[in-house]
């Protein structure tokens, strides 16, 4: 960890032509998610934002994280402008390169190395903990990027900035620097009816000590946060100029097409390349240890000649595994319901299965790559490109100051894209080394994409709830498999007795983080239960939570909010009903209802979703507004329709036909409200996928009086009457 | 055998296999990467371009079906560098995230809208069968309704 530069706090430069440069540096971490120690950054830290003046006055925002669809750079962009008083048509963003110096691992940053704080119950959320782990990375996930290097280093190198531009004109005017106002990108000190842009006094500004701790704007000046200018990535995403990594073209290209070994763990016993090699187009069969590539001029010509193969695989003894093994062994694991106290007036058990998850972003795994002569260059789309860059480095042996990495655009990422899961950076250099010096792009199909994600886990969860005579609940306990942590398993409810005990019950289906993560099981296990335990106390499920919710306002007012958008108590239709889930995670509470109708013969339409967020303020509001949105599709697709299942040690699904995907006919009307609260900032990208599923469930329980205890809700039939 | 074809006003000879989808032959051949693979079964969208003024997946669609046809691809949607009514709206509404599916979306909202000026919520459902992961759905039925309202007054 040495690579670590010691520099001050805030540093400053000039750039050719007499522009400005600033940075700030690293930030040491406390093991509470909302004590960042300042002390000691100035010798720990490290420059790693940076704020660019140009003599024209843009301002150029260097990105340490990539756009995915989330709007991230615009809201950071946001963050620093604010701060900066600059005119937000003159301000630029641009993704930081794959470089050490932007490792988010500043916020981080603790004496001695990499110190783990331990996750103590909710103290510390998933995305702060992540952030911990992923020390030393440049990544973008656990819904981090705008209360972490926004909060913390954007707003800070804005407003240092800022307070560099005030006294450098002040001294060029012989005025009090507290007289001058910076404004809209320009200086002004109104008594002498002096004016002058940042980009003119930005040389003289790079000049000036650096401030270590300068003030940053309250919350009440805000004049371009809290609003919503127009997303800085839109306008190439509409007119087909935006490049994502399987847009990349580089002279002298081929195209490569892989068949991976089916059954996880599996290598390539043997192929027989004959077949591939005399067809159009074909220049290479290339075997690797775990897969066979048709390395061709065109892309289709590969993949044509790669279907001409039948390559032996071997199936590392997982060939017996199935969902229902899987299953089976989650059961076992799990055993009888958990005890509750002896004298509940009513007890309450229930199990409840969430199946195994793919991302399927749209845009499938890619890589380009061209190695040569110990060196390489690697173009592909990624949610850390750092680490990216020492995977490539690592299956190809050589050094991570010897590859290259460019990050373009991603066609989603929903955490596919994120460390620990780069296979597909790992594969396409090795066939470009197997083609050096030539470069190759290769492009898994969406049967390569589904049927090697690494995916959000199966999981099963055993509850068992008691409840006194009057209907208030006592306790409520559980057994899971399938991963837990303390805040996937929180429940904000005044239950004396609450417990949730994790069992293991291993698997060879490779995991991955998928869009919030555990508590896309989790929210759906433990608001189910809650719903099970109003239901059985003859309550309201909105009253029942509302009534337990005395000592935490900020869910109790979520809760409420979530309520009153959606009219809750007022009369349905028959076959309608409301149901309500509330979750906090990533730091954000949010409470959905869903509004569902269902037809007598079981035909499911979820009409609306009404969520009401609490993720302490807004940075961009309608930005923030499409990820509500965002996730709350996102979630229901699943909810609704998604299930990736095993047999013989291997995936079944194959595309879109047999994982489908919910269409705009099924999309459901939403409306939002935020909810301003005095909490720190919270992530937006996962916190409205949790509440979904289970106040979905919730509702159609109200309409139909059928309980949804497994997921995907398509495999339960909705036909019983109340 | 060359396969001849115009796209976005501009004829092509192409030597191609005549069974090569379209989708690649303007990605790899022509450097219109505009129009995206999703799933190569014509079941995403995401490669959505106009096949003579009308709305096709590209994906499945082999060259010798464009033969002497007429292909527009999101590329060439704007006309005279003004952006068509749809992409527009989508500006203005702020459609896209990750924006992949997008160019197909547009492609078949086009496609809709030049058959269907003013399409109903229940068209819509009917006609738009795109996928998009991220969840745009909300505001690409706000963007559709606004675009034909914009050419119902253009």
């Amino acid at each position: 960890m040495n690579k670590w530069t010691r520099r001050a706090f805030i540093g400053a430069g000039t750039i050719t032509g007499g522009g400005f440069l600033l940075g700030v540096a690293g930030f040491t971490f406390a093991p509470s998610r909302h004590s960042l120690v300042l002390a000691d950054a100035e010798a720990k830290g490290q420059l790693t934002t940076w704020i660019t003046i140009h003599p024209d006055n843009v301002v150029t925002i260097l990105i340490p994280h990539c756009e995915m669809g989330q709007g991230t750079p615009t809201a950071l962009a946001i963050m620093a402008a604010e701060e900066l008083e600059a005119d937000w048509t003159l301000v630029r963003v641009a993704e930081a390169p794959a470089l050490d110096a932007y490792a988010n691992g500043y916020i981080v940053r603790a004496a001695g190395g990499g110190y783990v704080p331990a996750v103590l119950g909710r103290g510390v959320d998933y995305g702060a903990f992540k952030l911990v782990e992923w020390f030393g990375f440049q990544v973008t996930g656990g819904s981090t990027a705008v209360r972490s290097t926004g909060e913390y280093g954007m707003r800070v190198a804005g407003a240092a900035a800022k307070q560099m531009l005030v006294e450098a004109a002040a001294a060029q005017w012989g005025v009090p620097a507290p007289e001058c106002v910076a404004k809209a990108s320009r200086v002004t000190h109104a008594a002498s009816n002096r004016s002058s842009t940042f980009g003119a006094l930005a040389q003289a500004a790079a000049g000036r000590a650096v401030p270590t701790s300068p003030a940053l704007k309250s919350a009440d000046s805000f004049t371009i946060r809290r609003t919503s200018p127009q997303r800085l990535d839109i306008p190439a995403k509409v007119d087909g100029s935006a490049m994502y990594a399987i847009d990349f073209s580089t002279p002298g290209m081929l195209y490569a097409a892989i068949e991976m070994a089916p059954v996880f763990g599996g290598t390539l016993v043997s192929v027989d390349p004959t077949p591939a090699e005399a067809m159009p187009g074909v220049k290479k069969v290339v075997q690797l240890t775990e897969a066979v590539a048709v390395v061709a001029d065109s892309f289709w010509r590969a993949r044509r000649a790669l279907a001409a193969l039948a390559p032996q695989f071997s199936d590392a003894g997982h060939g017996g595994v199935s969902t229902e093994s899987i299953f089976a062994a989650f059961d076992a694991a799990l055993g009888a319901p958990p005890a509750v106290p002896k004298d509940a007036a009513k007890v309450v058990t229930a199990d409840y299965r969430a199946p195994f998850l793919a991302h399927a972003t749209m845009e499938p795994m890619v890589c380009t790559a061209k190695v040569e002569g110990g060196r390489a260059e690697v173009w592909t789309g990624v949610q850390d490109p750092l680490n990216a860059r020492s995977t490539a480095a690592k299956a190809l042996g050589i050094d991570a100051a010897s590859v290259t990495l460019t990050n373009l655009l991603l066609g989603g990422g929903f955490g596919r894209r994120l460390p620990f899961t780069f296979d597909y950076v790992d594969l396409g250099v090795r066939i470009a080394q197997a083609m050096s010096p030539v470069p190759v792009k290769t492009i898994w199909t969406r049967e390569n994409d589904l049927q090697h994600d690494y995916y959000r886990g199966a999981a099963l969860s055993r509850h068992a709830g008691a409840l006194d005579a009057s209907g208030r609940p006592l306790a409520a306990h559980s057994v899971y498999t399938g991963g837990g942590n303390g805040e996937a398993v929180f429940m904000p409810y005044a239950i004396a007795d609450l417990e949730a005990d994790e069992k293991d019950a291993k698997h060879p289906i490779r995991p991955g983080q998928w869009r919030s993560v555990l508590n896309s099981q989790h929210g759906f296990f433990k608001e189910s239960f809650i719903d099970e335990l109003a239901h059985a106390a003859g309550t309201d499920p909105f009253e029942f939570r509302r009534s337990l919710l005395v000592e935490q306002p900020r869910f109790k007012a979520a809760l409420e909010k979530a309520a009153a958008l959606s009219g809750w108590g007022t009369p349905l239709p028959a076959g309608e009903g409301r149901g309500i889930a509330i979750c906090e995670s990533f730091g954000t509470i949010v409470a959905e209802v869903a509004h569902v109708a269902v037809s007598p013969d079981g035909q499911l339409k979820v009409k609306h979703v009404y969520a009401a967020v609490d993720c302490g303020d807004v940075v961009h509001l309608d930005g923030a507004t499409a990820q509500v949105e965002g996730g709350i599709i996102f979630a229901l697709s699943a909810a609704l329709l998604s299930e990736i299942t095993i047999a013989q040690g291997r995936v079944v699904q194959t595309n879109f036909r047999d994982y489908p995907m919910i269409h705009i006919a099924d999309a459901p009307h939403v409306t939002t409200a935020f909810l301003r609260s005095d909490a720190p900032l919270g992530g937006l990208g996962e916190p409205c996928v949790p509440p979904l599923a289970p106040a979905l469930t919730s509702a159609i329980y109200a309409a139909c009086g059928v309980r949804v205890r497994e997921l995907p809700i398509r495999k339960t039939p909705l036909t019983r009457s109340v | 055998m060359a396969i001849t074809t115009t796209v976005n006003g501009t004829p092509h000879s192409l030597d191609v296999e005549p069974e090569m989808p379209l989708l690649w032959v303007l990605r790899e051949q022509l450097g219109l990467t505009g129009t995206k693979y999703g799933c190569g079964i014509a079941a995403c969208g995401a490669c959505t371009v106009h096949l003579d003024g009308r709305a096709v997946r590209s994906c499945t669609l082999p060259m010798s079906a464009a033969e002497g046809k007429q292909v527009t691809t999101i590329e060439g949607l704007a006309q005279q560098g003004t952006l068509h009514a749809v992409q527009q709206a989508w500006v203005a509404h702020q459609v896209p995230q990750c924006g992949y599916c997008q160019s197909g979306m547009i492609m078949a909202v086009a496609g809709l809208l030049a058959q269907t000026p003013a399409p109903t919520d229940d068209e819509i459902d009917t006609r738009l069968t795109n996928i998009c992961r991220c969840g745009t759905f909300v505001r690409v039925r706000a963007a559709i309704h606004a675009a034909a309202r914009a050419g119902a007054t253009s």
